[in-house]
């Protein structure tokens, strides 16, 4: 049976992995963070999980002892954020390289110096190429929902490729929301005991994992990884149709737009400031307004197809970046912008920096983002909420 | 003893041939090592009193033992390090040049 | 009462077989030793480094064993993650072994591996000491010994090759109050073999810290890799010693040292050593000795 509580990002994630069954949790705390791995430790010391929770002594070490219980076919979870991120980043493409279905929440939070603990995107586009799916929620249901949905897409035997759930830092992972948690007996259902997959580690066949491959073999270790990433568009809106069957929500495949049919202009997100663009968007049309909004759910592997497709034929676009790759501009904007070109895409592309550091994205700021695109005026990168003049 | 058979040379001809992951099944030989050596050790069964120096400290482990007495040198695999001999008290095992056998 | 291992009674089956080490490899030697009591049941974690250079280079897989390739400074944290997965998935008495060169353990291994022992979780942590980073082309590492020449130490007019001594890498793995550590040579191989015996059956963490000199980074004769190994004990540059229920003990204890300077002299590393320098190494040698045998005989 389900059930209904308050519960924060944090708290939706443990859940959700709590009623994933992992056999391994390897985690080391770093804010804002730390609530999902408190909650997971109590429900292990509580006996309400039954599951191995490693005490490490590092991100490096969470990661690579995650990568030793993935690599014998245990199902496993870590968590992470920000500097921990960056510092197991070294495990990350030996993660993937090695098809590890190891799913991780990362808590999305600003990179040092100057210090700052708060939300922005930065973390999460420093290890972009690390061959890891990179998913990003916009609440806390999706969060413990994706946590379900990331252990399924992550050990199909098509895909075995890790999974990072991006949950924005703070605006997600510290504020309560009504979330709906699914009963134990559904999600067994949904998401049976992992099924190990051959490559790895066992008894039976001995198998020697992460290798090395020299020039005459290596190019097609990676293209074959490269290749089997893109299978999991369909995977995921696969698994997200069963999920809907179940539990009935559904969050939508790689991509979502929101009033965007007709639109002349539209906005694209990630994460948590989707909601408020949605209100910006509705008030916009109240006015007469063609606005819409395109929700990036992926952006490893990155929905070129769907992308265009939802964009259409709008005037212009704007790409909402809350990272920033510096000498350049925003990475999502870089993604989007170039997959629309190879489209043929004819409109024009803003990238709009906002909410670095945590700061407030308002919705005056969407307002003037929205007003930027109608009127198609000022430079290419434009950046929001500065406090002072550039 | 080895207890494993020589693998070919995997052939790829499409992606589907390459393997998942940067994984092959544990003991997939597919070349030998005997290119390497210079020297090679020979073994004189009569001056052999059976300590079983030679095959414990073959780094290697190119020396197989077949029974308390019999020890087999594996030259596919034996690189000619020399050790084995310069352990053999009773000089059973001497090192002759490759091109001299 | 377990039965003591020797040359007679091990496993004649070999479980690492076909490796590109150099010929008269001591790490290599003492890989195979340890499997041969480990048995082709154990899961191995090797770092980046000789070992794993050598024996992971598709499509040649040296190991019978399931085995892995670590990130450099993992093999501790992935050894422990691998005995946790093992464990959680229902296998009984799972055996999980890591192996990592000198610099593997001494310095960018020593965080997770002090991690690990602190968990406290069954795994076997194997350190072969070839006294520098060999995979790279020799250069110093936290166990290069005083004196000996490295491409980073080299012996330059002002400065004769690295000026620091090993770290008490042993010590510092015991200092954690772990449930089995020693000290090896594979000049002692039998003494190894038992070793790796008492570390397979000990509950907890074991360490086990074994000397495995390297022909190509030494200078030496391939044929000599074990001579050295052996002569290093007798000359007290190195010592056979174990921690176990909290105490420690020293395995053999030389009446008199076998002469330094004919050691060192059959090693280039240390030809350029002079005879001042010699007995500052002969100095160090009867400092730690003192102290062994005051805190440990």
């Amino acid at each position: 049976m389900s059930e209904f509580a308050f519960l924060n990002g944090n708290e939706a994630v443990a859940w959700g992995v709590r009623l994933s069954r992992p056999h391994v949790i390897a985690a080391y705390p770093i804010t804002p963070q730390t609530k999902a791995v408190e909650k997971l430790s109590s429900f292990v010391q509580n006996g309400e999980m039954d599951c191995k929770y490693l005490h490490v002594e590092s991100e490096h070490s969470a990661m690579a002892c995650s990568i030793g219980s993935s690599s014998v076919g245990a199902r496993t979870f870590t968590a992470t954020s920000s500097q921990g991120l960056l510092y197991m980043s070294e495990g990350l493409p030996y993660a993937s390289g090695a098809r590890l279905p190891i799913v991780m929440m990362n808590a999305n939070r600003s990179i040092a110096t100057p210090w700052n603990i708060y939300g922005d995107q930065m973390d999460a586009m420093h290890v972009l190429n690390s061959g890891w799916v990179q998913l990003f929620v916009e609440d806390a249901q999706e969060a413990l929902d994706m946590v379900i949905q990331s252990f399924k897409l992550a050990e199909n035997h098509d895909i075995l490729t890790p999974v990072m759930i991006n949950v924005d830092g703070f605006v997600l992972t510290h504020t309560y929301e009504k979330v709906e948690i699914p009963g134990q007996e559904l999600v067994d259902s949904f998401l049976p005991a992992i099924e190990k997959a051959p490559h790895l580690m066992n008894d039976q066949d001995p198998m020697s994992l992460c290798i090395s491959a020299g020039n005459q073999h290596y190019m097609e270790f990676k293209i074959k990884q490269h290749r089997d990433m893109f299978k999991v568009f369909e995977q995921l809106e696969s698994i997200d149709r069963d999920f809907e069957k179940s539990f009935g929500r559904s969050h939508g495949g790689a991509a979502a737009g929101y009033r965007n049919e007709d639109a002349d202009v539209i906005l694209v997100t990630t994460g948590s400031v989707t909601g408020t663009a949605r209100v910006v968007v509705d008030s916009l049309r109240e006015q007469g307004i063609k606005a819409g909004l395109v929700k990036l759910r992926l952006l490893r592997p990155f929905p070129s197809d769907d992308l265009f497709e939802l964009i259409g034929k709008a005037g212009a676009v704007g790409i909402l970046d809350k990272n920033i790759s510096f000498g350049f501009e925003g990475t999502v904007y870089t993604n989007v912008n170039s997959s629309l070109l190879q489209k043929g895409y004819r409109g024009r592309t803003f990238n709009f920096i906002a909410g670095l550091g945590g700061r407030d994205i308002t919705k005056e700021n969407i307002e003037e983002m929205f007003s930027a695109l109608l009127e198609q005026k000022g430079e290419t990168v434009q950046y929001f909420n500065m406090g002072c003049a550039l | 003893m080895k207890d494993f058979k020589m693998s070919p040379r995997p052939l790829w001809k499409s992606l589907s041939d390459v393997p998942m992951g940067s994984s092959c099944s544990s003991f997939h030989i597919c070349d030998t090592n005997a290119a390497w050596r210079v020297f090679r050790p020979v073994m004189d069964y009569s001056l052999c009193i059976g300590c079983h120096q030679c095959y414990l400290l073959c780094p290697d482990g190119a020396i197989h033992k077949e029974d308390a007495k019999v020890f087999r040198i594996d030259y596919d695999f034996c690189k000619g390090c020399g050790i084995c001999a310069n352990q053999c008290k009773p000089g059973a095992i001497s090192m002759v040049k490759e091109d001299q056998v | 009462m377990i039965k003591k291992l020797n040359a007679r009674n091990i496993d004649a089956k070999e479980c690492f077989y076909g490796h590109k080490a150099c010929g008269g490899c001591g790490e290599s030697l003492a890989l195979r030793l340890a499997l041969k009591v480990l048995g082709e049941e154990a899961y191995l974690s090797l770092p980046a480094g000789c070992m794993a250079a050598v024996s992971f280079i598709y499509p040649n897989m040296a190991f019978k064993n399931n085995a892995v390739i670590t990130p450099f400074a993992s093999t501790a944290a992935v050894a422990t993650g691998i005995a946790a997965g093992l464990e959680a998935l229902g296998k009984e008495a799972p055996l999980s072994v890591g192996f990592a060169g000198d610099g593997g353990t001494a310095d960018i291994g020593i965080q997770s591996l002090s991690g690990a022992i602190d968990r406290g979780e069954k795994f076997i942590y194997i350190c072969t000491d070839n006294e520098a980073y060999m995979n790279t082309g020799i250069q110093k590492s936290g166990l290069t010994p005083f004196g000996a020449a490295t491409t980073t130490t080299p012996a330059g007019k002002a400065i004769h090759g690295c000026v620091t001594e090993k770290k008490n890498m042993f010590e510092i793995a015991a200092a954690h109050g772990i449930s089995y550590a020693a000290t090896a040579s594979i000049g002692y191989p039998e003494d190894f073999l038992n070793k790796v015996q008492k570390a397979k059956e000990c509950d907890g963490p074991a360490y086990i810290h074994i000397y495995t000199p390297c022909p190509t980074g030494w200078g030496h004769g391939s044929e000599i890799t074990v001579d050295l190994a052996k002569e290093v004990v007798d000359t007290g540059l190195w010592f056979l010693a174990e921690y176990e229920n909290g105490e420690f003990r020293l395995n053999k204890k030389p009446e008199n040292f076998k002469p330094v300077a004919d050691h060192l002299k059959r090693q280039a590393r240390f030809r350029h050593l002079s005879e001042i320098e010699i007995t500052q190494i002969e100095e160090m040698r009867d400092r730690k000795w003192e102290k062994m045998l005051k805190n440990w005989g």
